[in-house]
Order: structure tokens, then C-alpha cells, then sequence
């Protein structure tokens, strides 16, 4: 899903420090903290189910994505793959390793919920930006498993029933791109990319991925581009290493202290 | 069928992957380059996508009503509008382009 609210504190400084901190903090401000973020970002799944069904996905298959799936991003990139003629394999691809932030915001939420083993399978599904970001910020082992509960279970239900709404409202009004419903997908991944851009790194690394991306577009398979695109990160990473080994060969000087988790305090499941 | 493929292959890679983080050890994923590799992995794979679905259309690099949508998206967020608002406004620009320029 897209679009946690401004004022959940970033996850990636919440993450930096997984520590259960003193202080109290009232159920009920939990869950008005956590029912802001769910509904705020579970009315997006409307916006979804209109690019999916706009390209060309059935009502069926819409609607299975954001409940198997249920982590916006990688959804919005399966489908508008699939529009562009990809196939599966490159398809799906390109959804996987948008997901992969996930297991990074897991690895953080297990020290804070504590969960026992069994519950796990079941928590895990609800691991996403929106879920991690309302967690991180909360005081106490309570607060922490009401916000990712709370929040977890609002988008769950909210994304799945406006994605259903926004399917049928796609087939009702017939030529989407009429109504510029092709603007939603793109939308969506810029309003997500823009809290990430936060230092020249990233600044970077998405100017040479838009570059990979639309440069090889008419000479690659469809879906394939996206893929290499994603090699911008590991090339940025490798030459700011290089210039950080600079002249005295000590690495680290000027070390990357900001991005030590995931970034995205907007996403999309 | 081939969609279902891809549906369920997503469904399923992208559930391990949310398991996998409740699962591990602590630690296992904690050096500091696989961090910072997992952080800029989204940022190139939004940005590559974002320009893709403004600038393409069947396999070819096109200029057309979306690219206005999406500048006006830009500016919404500079202006630090909500994320419902953001997406709207570049629906709105986008549909408003293309009756202007008659398709």
C-alpha cells in the first residue's frame, strides 16, 4: 500500500534502534494512531483495483493479488508489467524484489512483538511499511503488537474491499485511460519513491535506474529493463565505496550512517 | 493462465520473504552492505517503474497526457499533499490533457 501518514516517524531511524523504550502510552492513542494509517492508506486499494483491472486483469485475479499479496508496491509493478506484455517469470520478478524490503522490516518487528512460533506464519503476512512504521513508533511490547495489530487488520480488510470497489468501478466505466486512470499507477510509485530521496545515494541511484530503464525499454523484453534497472543500486553502492577507500585506504570514514534499514515510510504492501 | 502464473509466484515469493524476516536469527541480515543494498533496491526499481508508466506505451518511449499527470504529481508532493491526493491530482491532469488534446 502506498502512503503512510507524515507523522509515524521514519522507519528507517526507528529501525536503527530496536530497543523497547520506558513510558506508557494509552490503548486507545495506539489505536487512533494505527486507524489513521490503515484507513488512510487501505482507501488506496481503489486506486489499485483501477490500474489492475484497466490492464486488463479480471475481477478474479485483482482481487487475489491484494489478498495473497497484499504489499501495494510489488502489486502495482506485477500488474503493470503483465499491461505491458512481460512475462510471468520477469513479471513476477520484479514484484519479488520490490518485496524483499519486507523481510528487512520482519527481522525488526520480531525483536519488538516477541511473537511465539506458531502465530508467526500468520503475523507475517501483515508485514509491510505501514504495519513496521506504526510498530517502530510505539513505547511498550503492548503498544507495539496493538499498532501492528490494529493496523495490520484495518489495511487488510480496507485494501482488499476498495481494491474490490475499484475493479468494478473500472469495468463499469469501461476505457480508463479516458479518465487518465493510467496516471494512478506511475502516481503511486513516485508518491513512494519521494521520501526516499532523501541524500545524493539515492538521488543517484534513481537517476541511473530511470536512465537503465527507458534506455533498454525498446531493445529488451518487456519486464526485463525493470530488472536491470535495479543494478543501479549495487553499481552506486560499489562506486561510493570505491571513493571512500580514497587515498589513506581506510574505508568508512565518511561511512553511511542513515541507511542502516529500510527505507520507505510510505509503501505499498 | 499466464497471469495466474505470475499471480501466484508473486504471492508466494513475496509471503517468504515477509516470513523469512520473523524467522531468522537476529543478526543474519544485519551487515551493513546487505542493509544498505535492501534500502537502495526500491528506490531504483520505483524510480525505473515510475518512468517506465509515464513514458511507454507497447514497447516504444512515448510523450503523451500521462507526463503532465505526473508532473503534477510532483508538484503535490513538493507541496506535501496526502498520498489520495497525489494520485488524484495526476488522474485528473492526465484525463484533462488528453480531452484537451482530443485523445
Amino acid at each position: 500500500m502506498a502512503g503512510a501518514l507524515r507523522n509515524v516517524p521514519d522507519v528507517a531511524e526507528q529501525t536503527a534502534t530496536p530497543v523497547i523504550r520506558d513510558g506508557t502510552k494509552a490503548d486507545s492513542a495506539v489505536v487512533r494512531d494505527a486507524l489513521g494509517v490503515g484507513i488512510a492508506v487501505g482507501l488506496s486499494g481503489f486506486a489499485f483495483g483501477v490500474t489492475s483491472a484497466g490492464s486488463g486483469l479480471s475481477l478474479l485475479q485483482t482481487c487475489a493479488l491484494s489478498l495473497l499479496v497484499f504489499t501495494g508496491a510489488s502489486q502495482f509493478a506485477l500488474v503493470g508489467a503483465l499491461a505491458a506484455g512481460g512475462n510471468p517469470l520477469t513479471a513476477a520478478a520484479g514484484a519479488f524484489f520490490l518485496g524483499t524490503r519486507n523481510a528487512f522490516y520482519g527481522l525488526r518487528l520480531s525483536q519488538l512483538l516477541a511473537l511465539p512460533r506458531t502465530v508467526r506464519p500468520f503475523a507475517a503476512h501483515w508485514v509491510i511499511d505501514e504495519t513496521t512504521a506504526v510498530a517502530l513508533a510505539q513505547p511498550t511490547r503492548r503498544a507495539v503488537r496493538i499498532g501492528f495489530t490494529v493496523t495490520g487488520l484495518t489495511l487488510y480488510v480496507l485494501w482488499n474491499l476498495t481494491t474490490l470497489l475499484g475493479a468494478l468501478g473500472a469495468e463499469a466505466l469501461g476505457d480508463t485511460a479516458a479518465w487518465g486512470l493510467d496516471a494512478a499507477g506511475p502516481a503511486t510509485f513516485l508518491a513512494l519513491l519521494a521520501p526516499m530521496l532523501r541524500t545524493a545515494t539515492e538521488g543517484a541511484t534513481a537517476g541511473i535506474a530511470v536512465l537503465l530503464g527507458l534506455g533498454l525499454l525498446p531493445v529488451l523484453p518487456a519486464g526485463v529493463p525493470v530488472l536491470a534497472a535495479a543494478l543501479a543500486a549495487p553499481l552506486v553502492l560499489w562506486a561510493r565505496g570505491r571513493r571512500m577507500t580514497g587515498p589513506t585506504g581506510q574505508a568508512g570514514q565518511a561511512g553511511p550512517t542513515g541507511t542502516t534499514g529500510p527505507t520507505g515510510r510510505k509503501d505499498a504492501r | 493462465m499466464s497471469v495466474w502464473i505470475a499471480i501466484g509466484l508473486t504471492a508466494v515469493g513475496c509471503y517468504l520473504v515477509k516470513l523469512l524476516g520473523l524467522l531468522v536469527p537476529a543478526g543474519a541480515l544485519e551487515r551493513p552492505l546487505v542493509q544498505r543494498l535492501a534500502a537502495l533496491l526500491p528506490v531504483a526499481l520505483l524510480a525505473a517503474l515510475t518512468a517506465q508508466q509515464t513514458f511507454s506505451a507497447q514497447g516504444a518511449l512515448v510523450l503523451d497526457a500521462r507526463a503532465a499527470g505526473l508532473a503534477a504529481a510532483a508538484v503535490a508532493l513538493l507541496l506535501r499533499a496526502p498520498f489520495l491526493v497525489v494520485v488524484g491530482v495526476a488522474v485528473v491532469v492526465t484525463a484533462g490533457v488528453r480531452a484537451l488534446a482530443g485523445g
